[in-house]
């Protein structure tokens, strides 16, 4: 079959860094799926992309649909025919559905019985009479955000300027929002021309004379060599933030990497200020020296060549001195400014509507705080300690540089503290209880910090659930769920005995005592339990744990987070071993008859059989024993150990006995077993092959 | 010779006047953009065709400095240009703008980064860039799709040069009072006490009480002419109510809870303004779409006697 390239580049003004590669993946899966829709095969799809345009160049194209040949079975024959051989209404509409007259059909013999048959055969059309429908592919195409323009009313990323779609050397005529297609590219805006493309093949080649890189690979790694040649020749370290660098490369179609300096006195700023104004606002990379210490330099990428660089550096240079110019003066203003002052203007921000202002919040996190340490039985120092961290953890958030850039909340808070002469623990708890602020971020170095960073998140999920918001789906616009997995997190990295009932608690008393009660706490709590059981329910996945396990420990229990893991690893252990499945038999045993029982009343005077005392006693030795132990492995094979009298009570035993003050003893004490065994887990939802 | 600030003005009136724009002067009543003078916010609304660029003294009293700071004024200049509908080579005219003063693409760096502009006071948006220049935002490049709460059909583009910002890099001073207006007088010459004083006004002498009375005073003027359909001076007493409003928020009064309150009334108000002069043009039966993009009247209507 003779076979031809097609390609397709839709021309735009420049998309959003963040969408470029997004819409040339979404232009491919779109265009393969439309190819296999209309059963045209092809060899090789690949996609390009750069600012200005996002594009698919499709080889071996086959020039013509293949012919179809395809057999349909229909209704039986007594269904499709009368008894004078007449078609019924079924066989003429199964006729009518595969395009063929009735007097076409005929009858095949399927496993003994005759049904009525049609063949469909269709000749494959000529792509290029279906290649029209792209335009309708291409307009189709979905982005975040989407915008109109001129008089049309097509919604699309940006406007579209112009069109190329060839199949080998011919032009396919689409039209989208006005723009004809043509064989006609445009080149880098400053450094090219228009440029014609003759045929597929040598698109890419053709841009390239005209300065565009349209392979986004090839931009990245120009930009890479550029600066590693640069951290050579200077004896440089420039570190390269992937995030940056993706961002840069669909900024650019070509690149050239140069490099500025400002003045060193700038220097004196503090290092992630620095990095945030070159990075954040201004998408340079910042320079090292070998020690990993901050340079006075920067390295910008133009979308250029190498033309009056020194003009380039030289405007960058002034954008950044008065960036950092007003970084400094904001630096010292800070630094000026009392925290007690700060602390004072917190009362007129508000935290939300509902819950107060910042003020408010940080009377909360105190006394849920207090408590915490509390209940950890910290020392009357470190207590002290935690109350100053949580009295002045948001004070920065009145600071002009932290309403400059707000990124740097808690990183300001932990630097001023310590120039104002805080204690180092208090310092660093101000930066470290927004931790963690993502999966896999730092978590707070100091327990002080650490109990500061529980109140704290606790009071922003448990305020906002009290009025109502919920998380659902992808709405969180508090980010929630990350709070809640940070504190799931310090939990258990700390293993601290904290149940999660105690901590809700703590912060819904602090909530009541300043009248917020638009839900009652129990409507709250029935959400917190759902809300965190999903996010515990994450973490053991992440550590590894079967579904099924996952369901045991955290229908049983959701108090203390480390135990919870420990208990789901030991299952994990136990369920690999066959004889695991003998002892889970006997405590789901237990389990099933212990619903019958209506009072736990165990009356030693009532047993009849020696097996029954036999339980008995193990109930309450293992009882006794696995009151105390932290070890979740152990306490699971203790529990093991009721395997063999529960064996022996069940085969002596006939629990519901006609005497009914037995058979209630008896059932007592298997409420009694069953309470105690599943306190552990939910033994039923482990799945055995 | 570098350009001065009264050349960059200059430039770009007759760069555009080329362009069809008609050219019009500041419009009197205090604002903090470009965007809230009614040729630009009234004008975007509704099926009429439109080209406009002017000057527009922007009021931004948060932004004072007592003319202290070298990049911060209480009052810069923006030069807008509004196209309706939006032209195919809008770029290209804009990029041939900044040559005319002299910018060179070739020399420079000059990118499009994407920029989503909102105004919640006047119920606006738009999707588009800021213009950089060596690293520095030279211009604002917006695609307005909604203007009052209303679709923008068909959409207008707005383009607004920060002209002290254009002006500091064509000159190359580090100092926006070092400008140069015209040979002989500096910025500073012409508008450095009148920073001072407004700062100084904003900040430690405004009358809040008086302020507060205002704002509730035009609030109430603008919805009793909003009654008569009176557009245009209803417009008016929005844009003193902003005006005032910026002046409270400078001053530190209004809370971050009453902030979101005082904003929504200002929004409610421009919004029932942009229905209003919709209607009112529909009424008059659209008169500009009986003209062309160029002003001159391309077809005359049959009843055209008015």
């Amino acid at each position: 079959m003779s076979k031809r390239d097609l390609l397709l580049e839709v021309g735009l003004e420049e998309m959003p860094a963040r969408f470029v590669a997004l819409a040339a993946a979404q232009l491919k899966e779109k265009v393969e799926k439309w190819l296999a829709a209309e059963r045209i095969p092809f060899d090789q799809i690949i996609s390009m992309e750069s600012p200005r345009r996002f594009a698919v160049l499709i080889h071996g194209l086959a020039e013509k649909q293949p012919d179809r040949n395809d057999e349909a079975k229909g209704p039986a024959r007594k269904i499709a025919q009368d008894e004078a051989g007449n078609w019924s209404k079924a066989a003429l509409g199964f006729a009518r559905s595969n395009g063929v007259e009735p007097d076409q059909l005929y009858f095949k013999d399927v496993n003994g019985v005759e049904y009525v048959h049609a063949r469909k055969s269709e000749a494959g059309k000529e792509t290029k009479t279906l290649l029209p429908q792209l335009a309708d592919v291409i307009a189709g195409m979905n982005f975040p955000k989407n915008m109109r323009w001129g008089a049309n009313d097509l919604k699309y990323v940006r406007p579209i300027r112009w069109m190329v779609a060839l199949f080998g050397e011919e032009v396919i005529e689409l039209e989208i929002a006005g723009v004809k297609s043509g064989r006609i590219s445009r080149g880098h805006r400053f450094l090219g021309t228009d440029v014609e493309i003759n045929s597929p093949a040598e698109y890419a080649s053709k841009l390239a004379e005209q300065h565009v890189m349209v392979n986004p690979e090839e931009r990245r790694a120009t930009i890479v060599e550029q600066i590693r040649r640069m951290e050579q020749e200077n004896g440089w370290k420039i570190p390269m933030d992937e995030g940056l660098l993706d961002e840069v490369v669909h900024l650019v179609e070509y690149p050239t990497a140069l490099y500025g300096t400002f003045e060193e006195e700038f220097l004196t700023i503090p290092r992630e200020v620095l990095v945030t104004s070159m990075r954040e606002h201004q998408r340079y990379f910042p320079v090292e020296n070998a020690q990993g210490q901050l340079l006075n330099h920067f390295v910008t990428v133009r979308n250029g060549d190498s033309r009056a660089l020194e003009n380039v550096a030289k405007g960058n240079e002034k954008v950044l001195r008065a960036r950092l110019s007003d970084a400094r003066f904001f630096y010292v203003e800070d630094q000026k400014l009392p925290i007690e002052n700060c602390l004072k203007r917190l009362e007129t921000i508000v935290f939300h509507e509902e819950l107060g202002t910042i003020g408010d919040k940080v009377r909360r996190v105190r006394k849920t705080a207090a408590q915490i340490a509390e209940k950890l039985g910290v020392s009357q120092e470190e207590a002290k300690q935690v109350d100053r961290i949580a009295e002045i953890a948001k004070f920065d958030l009145v600071t002009n540089m932290v309403g400059e850039f707000p990124e740097l909340q808690g990183i300001m808070g932990e630097d001023y503290a310590r120039k104002a002469g805080e204690n180092e623990i208090v310092a660093g708890g101000v930066f470290e209880h927004y931790l963690p602020r993502f999966a896999g971020d730092l978590t707070p170095k100091s327990a002080q910090g650490a109990i500061v960073s529980l109140a704290d998140k606790l009071d922003t999920i448990i305020g906002i659930f009290s009025i109502g918001i919920v998380p659902t789906g992808s709405q969180d616009p508090y980010g929630l769920r990350r709070m809640a997995a940070g504190i799931v997190t310090i939990l258990l990295e700390r293993g601290w005995q904290l149940s999660l009932d105690q901590l809700w608690d703590a912060t819904l008393e602090t909530y009541a005592a300043q009248g917020v009660n638009k839900r009652t706490v129990e409507e709250v709590k029935k959400d917190l339990v759902d809300f965190f059981g999903l996010r515990l329910k994450n973490v053991l996945q992440e550590n590894g744990v079967r579904y099924d396990v996952v369901d045991a420990v955290l229908s049983a229990d959701l108090s203390y987070v480390p135990e919870i893991l420990a208990k789901a690893k030991a299952l994990m252990t136990a369920v690999s071993d066959e004889e695991f499945k003998l002892i889970v038999e006997q405590f789901n045993r237990v389990n099933n008859l212990a619903q019958k029982a209506e009072a736990d009343q165990v009356d030693e005077a009532l047993f009849v059989e020696d097996v029954e005392r036999g339980l008995y006693q193990a109930y309450l030795s293992v009882q006794q024993e696995v009151a105390g132990l932290k070890d979740q492995e152990k306490a699971l094979a203790t529990l093991a150990i009721l395997r063999e009298p529960i064996k022996a009570f069940f085969d002596k035993v006939m629990v519901m006995a006609e005497d009914q003050a037995v058979r209630a003893n008896r059932l007592g004490l298997l409420l009694r077993l069953s309470r105690l065994i599943f306190a552990y887990a939910d033994f039923s939802k482990l799945v055995f092959a | 010779m570098k350009m001065t600030f009264q050349d960059i003005i200059l430039t770009l009136q007759n760069f555009w006047a080329k362009q069809n724009c008609l050219i019009v002067q500041p419009y009197d009543v205090e604002k903090g953009a470009g965007t809230l003078n009614p040729m630009t916010f009234l004008r975007s609304i509704g099926p009429e065709p439109w080209n406009v660029a002017y000057v527009e003294p922007s009021r931004r009293p948060a932004d004072g400095r007592y003319g202290e700071n070298p990049n911060r004024l209480y009052q810069h200049h923006q030069f807008q240009v509004i196209m309706k509908p939006s032209p195919d080579n809008i770029q290209e005219l804009y990029l041939d703008s900044l040559r005319q003063l002299g910018i060179e693409p070739l020399e420079h760096d000059i990118r499009f980064v994407e920029d989503n502009w909102e105004h919640p006071g006047l119920g606006a948006w738009g999707l588009g860039w800021e213009v950089w220049l060596d690293g520095m935002e030279i211009t604002q490049f917006t695609y307005f799709q909604q203007v009052g709460g209303l679709e923008c059909k068909p959409v207008a583009v707005e383009l607004t040069y920060g002209l002290e910002r254009l002006a500091s890099y064509i000159q190359e001073k580090e100092n926006v009072f070092d400008l140069e207006w015209v040979n002989g007088y500096t910025y500073g010459d012409v508008f450095l006490q009148p920073e001072y004083e407004h700062s100084k006004y904003t900040f430690e002498l405004s009358d809040v009480d008086m302020l507060f009375n205002l704002y509730n005073t035009y609030e109430a003027e603008a919805k009793r002419l909003m009654k008569e359909r009176l557009v245009y001076p209803a417009y008016d007493y929005v844009l003193k109510c902003s005006h005032t409003f910026n002046l409270l928020d400078a001053r530190g009064v209004i809370s971050v809870t009453e902030r979101a309150g005082y904003i929504a009334r200002v929004r409610n108000l421009s919004r029932e303004v942009a229905q209003t002069y919709y209607a009112e043009r529909e009424r008059l039966g659209f008169p500009l779409l009986q003209k062309g993009n160029n002003g001159a009247v391309v077809e005359k209507g049959e009843n055209s006697n008015e």
